[in-house]
């Protein structure tokens, strides 16, 4: 009954969020600082994980053909299909949940704590949409990071098969290059707009509704953490379903 | 002035208000008291708007707070001016973007404009060199002295504060309940406190409000405050021997 009550309170926030905007010249300003924060400040760990992901499936890949008949281009062609598909989307978006989700539900949790958000509501400022507005704005751009984390991924297949002596430049390319189905990369791509709101949403309810102090602003964080990883999950599962099944 | 007529509020099974009317009246600071439970941060939260309560009105120079439209609602909050217990200041603004965010908020004024608005306010709160640094870099007092600067800095017609000076050392609550009780008289506002320091109770109480178990037990001034009879209110005020010494002298010089 709890679960529904949330779902519930959820779809109420959501709605909420739109309501009464901010003064457009402040609510720029919030934008910038988020994408400062959710966006710029995410880039390198993303890049970081997305190139040795990306050289794991390929040396992984490398090490599982052992039938010669089997072409070498296959490589290239297991990276990009995993990294396009599944470890820069999702895996990333994990990552995500982890990094900047935990980041939102602690700000706007320790706001909640220290009154900052009853300031805000006393001076007819509409919360929602001053401090979630922005996070789910900013999020629009995750879709960047996600095209990053895709060239790096297959980057660092290449270099782990090429330099790791698992194929050869042109094979690895070749592979690349096979059977390549744009629609792919546009799946993926919906898969991110819809991870992305979901990190900046999900986060955002367990930091605002929670009650407590600070011990109980790290409980909303891991509680944010495994429903945003829970939810990722699902949708990932029912988009696929829905646009590639 | 702010009348309130028989509210009640309750969570659940707790019926924490329990029918309380009375009312503030405009360039008096008056005093909400009561021991902790008795009811008063719902009753404070429910005069400023934050909890709606379940039966009766709250009436702010005679409009009805639960028949105004939304709008009409965030106007008057406009017209609010709150002094939170832990100040509440926000932690990624420096003392002057905190005491600008509402006029930059609400207002269509000048960055210059702002600038000097904030330096007056700054300046009647005795507040100097203190304009960019964090909450975080200052003290608890100069933090309650930023947290009344924002809250004037509208022109607020009702300023609430919440155990405005809790956590502070007995020096220090004494300049922050003087300085609440001149700005109250030099800007003409109705203010309500919410406390437990005895020091603010017989010091600044013009109106004082005594709740106890979600009911209003006593109402009337410092001075009444001497000459009740009330149990419930000289057991709760006068519970310090100091207290008791004082009450007596100042009967005992009356008499």
């Amino acid at each position: 009954m709890n679960y529904i009550a949330s779902i519930g309170s959820y779809f109420i926030m959501i709605r909420e969020v739109f309501k009464k905007p901010t003064k457009w010249p402040i609510m720029r300003k919030l934008i910038l600082k988020e994408i400062d924060e959710l966006i710029y400040g995410s880039l390198g760990i993303i890049i970081f994980i997305s190139f040795f992901i990306g050289g794991v499936v390929a040396i992984q890949t490398a090490l599982n053909i052992t039938n010669p008949l089997i072409p070498r281009n296959l490589i290239g062609f297991a990276t990009r299909q995993s990294v396009i598909l599944e470890f820069a989307p999702t895996f990333t978006s994990i990552i995500m949940a982890g990094k900047v989700g935990s980041y939102i539900t602690s700000s706007i949790g320790t706001m909640r704590v220290t009154e900052q958000i009853d300031a805000l509501e006393v001076m007819g400022i509409n919360s929602l949409n001053y401090l979630v507005f922005p996070k789910i704005i900013a999020m629009l751009l995750y879709p960047f990071v996600i095209a990053i984390a895709m060239y790096v991924g297959i980057f660092g297949g290449w270099i782990a098969g090429v330099f790791g002596g698992f194929s050869s430049s042109a094979d690895f390319v070749e592979g690349i290059q096979l059977d390549f189905i744009p629609f792919h990369v546009a799946y993926s791509f919906i898969k991110t707009i819809a991870f992305a709101l979901i990190i900046a949403t999900i986060p955002s309810f367990h930091g605002f509704y929670m009650r407590g102090g600070a011990l109980e602003v790290g409980k909303a964080s891991t509680t944010s953490f495994v429903w945003t990883s829970v939810v990722i999950i699902i949708v990932n599962y029912v988009l696929t379903q829905l646009l590639l099944g | 002035m702010i009348k309130v007529d028989d509210i009640h509020k309750s969570f659940g099974e707790a019926h924490i208000l329990k029918g309380v009317s009375t009312q503030f009246e405009k360039g008096k600071t008056n005093l909400i008291i009561g021991q902790s439970g008795s009811g008063k941060t719902v009753f404070l939260k429910c005069l400023l708007g934050l909890f709606s309560p379940d039966k009766g009105n709250i009436i702010y120079n005679g409009k009805i707070y639960r028949n105004l439209t939304g709008d009409q609602q965030r106007n008057l909050r406009q017209e609010i001016g709150m002094v939170f217990q832990g100040s509440a200041l926000f932690d990624s603004m420096t003392v002057e973007e905190n005491v600008m965010f509402p006029l930059d908020m609400f207002t269509k004024q000048s960055k210059s404009e702002m600038q000097d608005r904030v330096n007056i306010v700054l300046r009647r709160v005795n507040l100097k060199d203190a304009h960019h640094k964090y909450p975080s870099e200052i003290s608890g007092g100069m933090q309650k002295r930023v947290a009344i600067a924002r809250a004037i800095v509208m022109n607020p017609k009702y300023l609430f504060c919440d155990e405005p000076n809790s956590g502070l050392d007995p020096k220090t609550a004494i300049l922050i309940d003087n300085l609440i009780h001149e700005i109250t008289q030099e800007f003409d506002i109705t203010t309500v406190i919410n406390t437990h320091d005895m020091n603010s109770v017989m010091e600044i109480g013009e109106k004082i409000v005594f709740l106890k178990n979600g009911y209003k037990e006593w109402e009337g001034s410092n001075k009444e405050i001497f000459k009740t009879d009330n149990k419930a209110v000289t057991d709760f005020v006068y519970s310090s021997d100091l207290f008791k010494k004082v009450r007596q002298m100042y009967l005992e010089e009356r008499n």
